[in-house]
């Protein structure tokens, strides 16, 4: 299954939820905050969301800023 | 704690600081580093930014650094070019879990980063309807922070240089104009390179300062980050004690009768 991830194409096995994309990334997901096609996707609801062919994902964490 | 902050804190939204220096995050050799100036300084703000994770080679997040600390952690706009990608880059960090505090920033211009007025206002409209505390970096401005406070912005944080310039408060007439009709906490932020020149924008009257650059990329953070707390306190004890004015001529210190003449 093909998705877009930070703006790349990269190909997982599919099918798969969001919990497990963030484990085969190896990320903590604790830290992450995530957009699924562009809508933010709450903690709590990662487990849940089915990813599809084509989705495009951003995931993003806080780093040093001013 | 000083007594003399005890006496005034600065409340912003509501809520009470004893400390009046925000520091960034950024440009720091370690995170550990950078705990350790924030810990030195007494900061209770500090400030971080939202970016992509780098899945070639993820990192440690910010905030394991800050675990454990009192800080309240104020996420910024920063990267985005334009009103929608700061409001949602705000709430991508509200949906992280942290508090709905926003350091607002709109710089469509890497080369300056100077910000944008009118998608700054634009974005802070819609920020605080949904229910955020909005602190709005901005262009000395005193009709632009005006503005921004008609919307309800809780602060506003004029620059006193571009950012990461170390110029100083370039800005000071504008920004005494912005003191004098502001009635939210006024936050200096940006191109304070010295903890003098934090102490000149807090003996103006400034309500805090914001400082990254400067203490992280000092030969010693941590020491640097102290001097600028003892500079903020001292620029803030002057302001309450009342700068006499300049003069365009000498007036004796010692008594003018009495020479032995």
């Amino acid at each position: 299954m093909k998705l877009v991830v930070n703006g790349k194409e990269r190909v997982f096995e599919g099918p798969a939820t969001l919990t497990g994309l963030i484990a085969a990334l190896g990320l903590d997901a604790s830290t992450l905050v995530v957009e699924h096609n562009g809508e933010l996707v709450r903690r709590e609801d990662h487990g849940s969301r089915l990813l599809r062919e084509g989705d495009r994902l951003e995931l993003v964490r806080f780093v040093g800023g001013g | 704690m000083d007594p003399t902050s005890l006496q005034e804190p600065l409340v912003i939204a509501g809520r009470t600081f004893q400390s009046r220096l925000l520091v960034g995050t950024g440009k720091f050799s370690s995170a550990a580093t950078m705990r350790r100036a924030a810990d030195a300084c007494a900061a209770e703000i500090v400030t971080v930014a939202l970016r992509r994770v780098d899945l070639d080679n993820p990192q440690d997040d910010m905030l394991g650094a800050l675990a454990g600390g009192r800080f309240l952690i104020l996420p910024n706009t920063s990267g985005a070019r334009d009103a929608d990608e700061a409001i949602r880059l705000a709430r991508m960090a509200r949906a992280a879990g942290l508090e709905p505090w926003i350091k607002l920033e709109v710089t469509p211009d890497p080369r300056w980063l100077l910000p944008d007025p009118m998608e700054t206002l634009r974005a802070a409209e819609v920020l605080v309807k949904d229910g955020f505390v909005v602190m709005p970096y901005i262009q000395a401005d005193p009709v632009l922070a005006r503005r921004l406070e008609e919307v309800g912005c809780a602060t506003v944080m004029p620059l006193g240089a571009p950012i990461g310039s170390n110029k100083g408060v370039r800005t000071r007439d504008s920004i005494q104009i912005i003191l004098e009709g502001a009635s939210v906490p006024v936050v200096v932020d940006a191109g304070l390179g010295a903890p003098s020149h934090a102490a000149e924008a807090m003996e103006m009257g400034a309500s805090a300062v914001l400082v990254n650059t400067a203490i992280a990329t000092a030969r010693d953070p941590v020491e640097m980050a102290r001097a600028f707390r003892l500079a903020v306190e001292s620029g803030r004890a002057a302001w309450r004690a009342g700068l006499p004015g300049a003069r365009e001529s000498a007036e004796a210190s010692s008594p003018l009768t009495g020479f032995l003449r």
